[in-house]
């Protein structure tokens, strides 16, 4: 036993570790703001929005399943319904400005997520997944359906209108900077969350629902908080995705976006802040780099691919994985 | 002509026979996906590719080798279930200890693989597949025609699902099964092999849903996308029975399968919902399915 043990060193000790930690992130955050306002003068800015509006896509799932555990496989279903919503009312509606257009959709987002989490909260694991899965093909074939969406041809042509009635976004730097700004006011809004009271206790859920049970919390209602808040951020991210590109279709609403945002999730770090948006980055760059080559046809079975590996390999994604590396050599 | 419900009684007779066919596929797929579900624990995403492999074999084998019906009947589900198999041995058992979402997204991953590859021989536009000549014809009974081909599949199926029925709730194997269900470890304990059970019962429930498949490729098109909707809806009929029992997915795999087709006659845009739409009103009013024990 060392004489000079200290307790008052120890708390010290951590206190620095935890500063120079933040500090690190600090700095990190700093940079890729910095990147993020400079990056529509290196590259397109339309390619950029695609990757900000899947990112917070990705944000928004990433709240309910890597921090509440609650693995969705319906998160299309308000991606679509946020993206159709706007679409509709931006394109039969001219008094209206776009951040109408885009709250509106936004809101029966979050009512669709409402109406999924009642349903679906009090089933667990796997039964969770295939219920909303389930849901959400309810709404696929309702968007299949009805004529305002356009069926199989989709909504196009939607206008993008001026924001508060002032900007013009038919210019792409002005739509690149103010998806930029609600991006980074969402990311904030999670990152709120997440190290909040509210967010320590999705994370015990997560962890260990029945003792978070027995501590007294009525999780069902923490869920459906999660799933809700979940829901609207992912209608948000389809309402300005349909206001980047003017166009609204079904591939929104298949059931294979809402893999596509579990893999970008998967392959960013389920759990992290950051994973998510590096997944999604990733993963809309792959795509894209590969419809352009003479693997073309082979995006599906690629992805699959990296499915497997990550699941396989390394389920912490590339975040977490650079987090336990971080934390390994550096302290 | 007799009408019921202002709608001809042959026109209703016949949506209710195809709503029988179906549900005696989702009967097939859904017993094999509660049979892995029981020892496994997990959710087989890609049943569906299971399913559409099936299909394309049977395809595949008549076109290349003149592989006649009778044999791909067996061949098929025989050849798919060893590569279930191999899946579970080589991808499967090395996440057995983690999260079961995980062994789902896996089986995703794996899904979206085997489709892709496969469009990228076979196309999106389907194969055809010769109705085998002693299937051709029909009865012609009073209120409507009955062609061979279908009456076959409705008890081939149904005594499929019986037979498994029967080996899971009344044989030794079957006991073995249900005690791994209930505890693997100590199963383990009493020297039964569980890794190899657990091998074997995921290549049965591919091989029912190979079979299924094999069943299909006479009057579906056989095209590689086939499984991936299928399972989809296979899901919300697992959702709606409960996965509690194996009798509870039969029976709700036909009473859907009638639905969808009743749904075909008196109201057609909501047939491909309605399965949806039913599992929304249990998931109300019994959230454990109609059969299933809440977990």
């Amino acid at each position: 036993m060392s004489q000079s043990f200290d307790s008052s060193n120890v708390r010290k000790a951590i206190l620095d570790q935890q500063k120079s930690q933040d500090r690190r992130k600090m700095l990190l955050n700093g940079v890729l703001l910095l990147l993020l306002l400079a990056a529509p003068f290196a590259m397109y800015p339309v390619f950029l929005m695609k990757i900000l509006c899947f990112a917070l896509f990705a944000v928004a799932f990433n709240l309910l399943f890597g921090f509440t555990g609650l693995l969705s496989f319906g998160h299309a279903a308000f991606l679509a319904s946020g993206g159709y919503t706007t679409g509709y009312l931006l394109s039969n509606y001219s008094g209206l400005t776009t951040e109408m257009g885009i709250i509106a959709g936004t809101l029966v987002a979050t009512l669709l997520g409402l109406a999924f989490a009642l349903l679906s909260i009090r089933r667990q694991g796997i039964y969770f997944a295939m219920v909303t899965l389930a849901l959400a093909q309810l709404v696929y074939f309702f968007f299949v359906q009805s004529a305002f969406t356009g069926g199989e041809d989709g909504m196009h042509g939607i206008p993008r209108g001026h924001l508060f009635g002032l900007i013009d976004l038919s210019d792409n730097m002005n739509m690149y900077y103010f998806v930029l700004t609600v991006f980074i006011a969402c990311y904030l809004l999670v990152q709120r969350i997440v190290s909040s009271p509210y967010g320590q206790v999705l994370k015990a859920i997560k962890q260990n629902e029945p003792r978070a049970v027995s501590l007294g919390y009525n999780v069902d209602r923490y869920k459906t908080l999660a799933f809700v808040i979940s829901a609207a951020l992912a209608g948000l991210a389809g309402s300005m995705k349909s206001v980047v590109f003017q166009l609204a279709s079904l591939n929104d609403a298949h059931w294979h976006m809402s893999g596509e945002v579990i893999l970008m999730t998967l392959v960013g770090g389920m759990g992290t802040l950051l994973g998510p948006v590096i997944g999604a980055t990733f993963v809309v760059n792959i795509e894209y780099q590969l419809s352009q080559g003479p693997l073309r046809d082979w995006v599906d079975p690629i992805l699959g691919g990296i499915f497997v590996l990550t699941v396989l390999a390394f389920r912490s994604g590339i975040v977490g994985e650079i987090q336990k590396f971080m934390r390994k050599n550096l302290g | 002509m007799s009408m019921i419900f202002g709608v001809p009684l042959a026109v209703l007779s016949g949506q209710l026979l195809i709503g029988f066919i179906n549900g005696a596929f989702y009967a097939l797929l859904s017993l094999g996906l509660a049979i892995i579900f029981g020892l496994l624990k997990i959710i087989n995403f890609a049943h569906g590719a299971m399913y559409m492999l099936g299909a394309l074999v049977t395809v595949v084998l008549f076109n290349t080798l003149g592989v006649n019906y009778w044999v791909a009947l067996f061949l098929a589900p025989l050849l798919v279930g060893a590569f279930g198999v191999l899946i579970e041995y080589f991808l499967l058992r090395r996440i057995a200890g983690q999260d079961h979402i995980y062994s789902l997204l896996l089986t995703f991953g794996v899904a979206l693989i085997i489709q892709g590859v496969l469009t990228n021989i076979y196309g999106v536009s389907g194969l055809r597949y010769a109705m085998p000549d002693m299937f051709k014809g029909g009865f012609k009974l009073d209120f409507m025609f009955l062609p061979y081909y279908r009456a076959w599949v409705i008890v081939v199926a149904l005594l499929v699902c019986f037979g498994t029925w029967f080996v899971i709730e009344k044989t030794k194997l079957g006991a073995y099964l249900r005690a791994g269900t209930e505890d693997s470890q100590l199963m383990q304990g009493f020297g039964i092999n569980v890794p190899l059970l657990v091998s074997l019962t995921y290549g049965f429930g591919v091989a029912l849903a190979a079979f299924a498949g094999v069943l299909a490729a006479p009057i579906y098109s056989v095209t590689p996308g086939m499984g991936a909707n299928t399972l989809i809806v296979v899901f919300a009929v697992v959702v709606i029975g409960g996965m509690g029992s194996i009798g509870g997915a039969i029976i709700t795999g036909i009473l859907m399968g009638v639905i969808e087709g009743l749904t075909k006659t008196f109201y057609p845009p909501a047939s491909s919902a309605v399965i949806f739409l039913v599992m929304v009103v249990v998931l109300m009013f019994r959230p454990a399915g109609l059969f299933g024990k809440e977990a």
